[in-house]
């Protein structure tokens, strides 16, 4: 086998020939970034190259004390050689901005999917599966219990419950995470009404990049910006799972709570958690989407990282055939399984 | 089966008991009596008869979704609840002609006389015909009880709710083998009374306070009536009209689990009404039996001789609540002991006790006595002011319980992790939650850690339970789905910042395995934050 284009070291995915990381966990030199999830984009590196559709939400994220990162972009499909290696970003449907990135070195393509999904969504690019050797695929929802219902129909659900708790005098709030989740809501929710939604503010200040980069969203105002004793029944309230029981809810008065996330697919994942309701809405590849990608990819190699890494490298291995193994990266995915 | 799909998605996404009771309440309302009758026997914790076996509906779901086994039990890890499972993996979402619960059943009933391959290509159709939810009730209908949170009282609740019948009077139709049909669904709703019930009908319980005084402050001890406090079940012997009914504080009826006790009671006389306990008896030793041995009564619905034999049930009458037909509840507690002591001692029945009184002149010698209490199997004192009414519910100042125990709680197994030594590879270390909101919401907070109280069968059931319901491994532990409710005891709770909970117990162990419990009706932490005033009051 030819010499590996990737490596795993302690500072992250390390590419020898073009000496740059892909999404480190720790500053380096240089950064090539999938997309602008905290596990991915780590701030602290000298330089960082990520897709034209993700600089807003990296420049804000990646922003440390001593200002703005240092970060270019290319748009998806350009290619850019980085030492001795051809760099180019393709979209990975995962959250505005997000993508795959492929590597060429003397005829040899790796693959990073980063984190991915083939479900429709209407706030950024739809995944375009990219043909390499070596695959690097995301592994979060790796088991075949995880099957995504359609979005639409998840979206009509999510809209019900919104309706039903208004007409009953409650408030309805939903935690999505704040990048990604959230937008892909607030514009689904756009093909059943106009209303407003509020949101808490580490949601807001992305549903305004968001805005910025064009995505049509459901019109929002952020919670705080409401004068107190303001009447929360009937409205929809957006917010991070991390404000879970604390004192930011008080305000709402009589209210149902929701989880959009692929972990509420399971009966346990979401009683554990006492919500009202879970709607199974995720970002990443479910079972047959990750089979999917990885037969359209033609690989011959796949390396499977964080989620059900293992399960799904011995069924590639087994099942399939393929020269496929687990990667100890320190990604995670979507957050929410413990 | 759509109606009772939704139901049951409303039940399982809320532990609010009272949602729980409005959406059942809602649901009975208006769905038809054949399949409403349904609804409430699986509501109320009753099952089918097993067709098929998990096993056996694990490998055809495993073949259908053309899996190896050991992704399989990948799988199984995952989700820890085999229909919800076999429900997952058969995935096609069918556009499917509304089945009634009554035709589901009456298909499943009908796997009965087929031939394995025969069942296995129904159920194959049946999974692929139905829409997911559907799938996963029909197969948990195939391989147990709903395990939705909710009892036959809860159930009741609803229904009485429903349809403004008193819930004791549902009760009493709903006693015996009743099995469910249209018709029993109506004459069980019937709006006309029938006389047999309301003779069944017990008075409401008056509860016991916990005392949280010292006992010299409840004045002379000449003006209480002291007696033990039994560990058993708190039951009401209405003897009426020709028949015998035994209600549990609960409010249901358990006649048909103490049958010996029910038929020593036909020589009550006519109109009597005892308050009392019903105990396992030791009659050698002249002692109660560990409540373990009670417990076996409850949770089985045919009694064998077996169980009847090493479990005699004893009835130890504490109060008189009615004679000749007469309500007695205004007559003076010192009055109504003296004529319950006649009553008893009339019977002449080794089924009856009479619950002794302690017998001391001072506090002092009382306190001394309270000691002995785990010794003699019971559980510290009651304290019954010789002046006072028998009052309705929880209504302090008459009645005191003092236990020996001074802190329990009602706790839900969340977490357990292997044992070591002779406990190697068994899961016996146990880490018990209470619940973070009110009862039933919110998380489930580590409040104590617990190795012992259960014996050998109850640690291996317990292990068995743990292996197929773990919904996370972090290293050695396993976090569980929240099922079980254990009684814990401790000697002390204090305030603590190294805990999550805030709170720490000291020498905490498994009084009892709760089965009678849901974690909804487990404890909060309000509940224990409550002890801990008390203690510092």
């Amino acid at each position: 086998m030819s010499e590996p284009l990737l490596e795993l070291t302690a500072a992250g995915l390390h590419c020898p020939r073009g000496d740059f990381f892909i999404d480190p966990w720790e500053p380096v030199e240089r950064a090539v970034i999938t997309h602008g999830h905290g596990d991915h984009a780590a701030p602290g590196s000298a330089h960082y190259l990520a897709p034209v559709a993700g600089r807003a939400i990296l420049a804000k994220r990646l922003a440390t004390e001593t200002g703005p990162p240092a970060l270019e972009t290319m748009g998806y499909g350009e290619t850019r050689r980085i030492g001795e290696v051809e760099v180019s970003f393709h979209p990975a449907g995962h959250v505005l901005g997000s993508a795959q990135i492929r590597l060429e070195h003397r005829g040899q393509v790796w693959v990073v999917t980063g984190d991915y999904k083939r479900a429709p969504d209407p706030t950024c690019a739809p995944f375009a599966p990219v043909r390499c050797h070596t695959l690097i695929t995301e592994a979060t929802f790796a088991l075949p219990v995880y099957r995504w219902p359609d979005p639409a129909a998840v979206a009509e659900d999510l809209w019900g419950w919104w309706q039903a708790n208004a007409a009953a005098g409650r408030a309805s709030l939903l935690y999505a995470y704040s990048l990604g989740k959230a937008q892909r809501i607030l514009a689904e929710l756009t093909r059943f009404t106009d209303q407003t939604v509020y949101t808490h503010g580490a949601v807001e200040a992305l549903v305004e990049l968001y805005r910025e980069e064009g995505v049509s969203m459901l019109p929002t105002l952020p919670v705080q910006d409401e004068p107190p004793g303001t009447e929360w029944a009937g409205r929809l309230v957006l917010a991070p799972p991390s404000v879970r029981r604390s004192r930011w809810l008080r305000r709402f008065g009589d209210h149902r709570t929701a989880f959009a996330s692929g972990w509420m697919r399971l009966r346990a994942t979401r009683k554990r958690r006492g919500l009202d309701r879970g709607f199974v809405l995720s970002d990443h590849a479910d079972w047959p989407a990750l089979l999917r990608t990885v037969e359209e990819s033609e690989a011959e190699r796949v390396l499977c990282t964080h989620g059900s890494a293992a399960a799904l490298a011995r069924f590639l291995r087994e099942e399939r055939g393929l020269d496929a193994a687990a990667l100890q990266t320190r990604f995670t995915g979507e957050e929410g399984a413990a | 089966m759509r109606s009772f799909a939704a139901l049951y998605a409303e039940l399982d996404g809320t532990g609010s008991t009272n949602l729980k009771v409005d959406a059942m309440a809602r649901y009975f309302a208006t769905a038809p009596p054949e399949e409403a009758a349904w609804a409430l026997f699986l509501l109320s914790g009753e099952r089918m008869k097993r067709l098929v076996g998990p096993r056996k509906l694990a490998t055809w779901a495993q073949e259908a979704a053309g899996l190896p086994e050991w992704l399989m039990s990948e799988c199984y890890a995952a989700v820890g609840d085999l229909a919800e499972l076999v429900s997952l993996l058969v995935d096609q979402e069918a556009e499917s002609d509304d089945v009634p619960l009554p035709e589901w059943v009456a298909r499943l009933r009908s796997l009965r006389k087929r031939s394995e391959d025969e069942q296995r290509d129904q159920i194959l159709t049946w999974w692929r015909a139905s829409p997911r939810d559907e799938r996963f009730l029909m197969s948990k209908l195939l391989t147990g009880s709903l395990r939705v949170g909710v009892s036959r009282t809860l159930a009741v609740r609803a229904l009485a709710q429903a349809t403004g019948l008193d819930k004791d009077l549902l009760q009493h139709r709903l006693s015996g083998t009743w099995k469910p049909s249209a018709n029993a669904w109506n004459q069980l709703v019937d709006p006309e009374a029938d006389p047999g019930a309301s003779a069944a009908r017990p008075y409401p319980f008056y509860l016991a306070s916990p005392l949280e005084q010292p006992l010299a402050e409840l004045g002379e001890p000449g003006e209480w009536l002291v007696e033990w406090k039994w560990d058993g079940i708190r039951a009401q012997l209405v003897r009426r009209a020709g028949e015998t009914h035994l209600w549990s504080r609960g409010e249901e009826l358990i006649t048909e689990r103490f049958p010996e006790v029910a038929e020593a009671s036909a020589a009550l006389p006519e109109g009597t009404v005892l308050d009392g306990e019903l105990l396992a008896w030791d009659a050698e030793a002249a002692r109660p039996m560990p409540f373990a041995q009670l417990q076996k009564r409850i949770g089985r619905k045919k009694l064998g001789p077996k169980i009847l034999r090493e479990a005699p049930a004893h009835f130890m009458a504490y109060d008189l609540l009615e004679a000749e037909g007469e309500d007695l509840r205004e007559v003076p507690q010192g009055e109504r002991r003296a004529r319950l002591e006649s009553l008893i001692a009339a019977l002449g029945s080794e089924r009856f006790g009479l619950s002794p009184l302690v017998d001391a002149d001072t506090w002092e010698d009382l306190g001394v006595l309270h000691g002995e209490s785990r010794s003699r199997g019971v559980e510290g004192f009651m304290l019954k002011r010789r002046a006072g009414p028998y009052r309705t519910g929880r209504r302090k100042g008459d009645w005191w319980k003092h236990k020996v125990e001074p802190f329990t709680l009602d706790c839900v197994l969340v977490y357990a992790q292997a044992g070591s030594g002779k406990r190697a590879g068994l899961f016996t270390d146990y880490t018990f939650g209470l619940w973070e909101g009110a009862r039933g919401e919110g998380e489930l907070v580590p409040i104590a850690k617990a190795y012992s109280g259960l014996d050998d069968a109850e640690i291996r059931e317990l292990d068995g339970w743990i292996r197929r319901h773990t919904v996370e491994r972090f290293g050695p532990v396993r976090s569980l789905v929240a099922e079980h409710v254990f009684e814990i005891a401790f000697e002390d709770i204090r305030e603590s910042k190294r805990h999550k909970a805030g709170l720490a117990v000291r020498f905490p162990r498994i009084l009892r395995w709760r089965r009678d419990k849901v974690p909804a009706e487990a404890d909060s932490l309000a509940s224990a934050r409550e002890l801990l005033a008390t203690k510092s009051d």
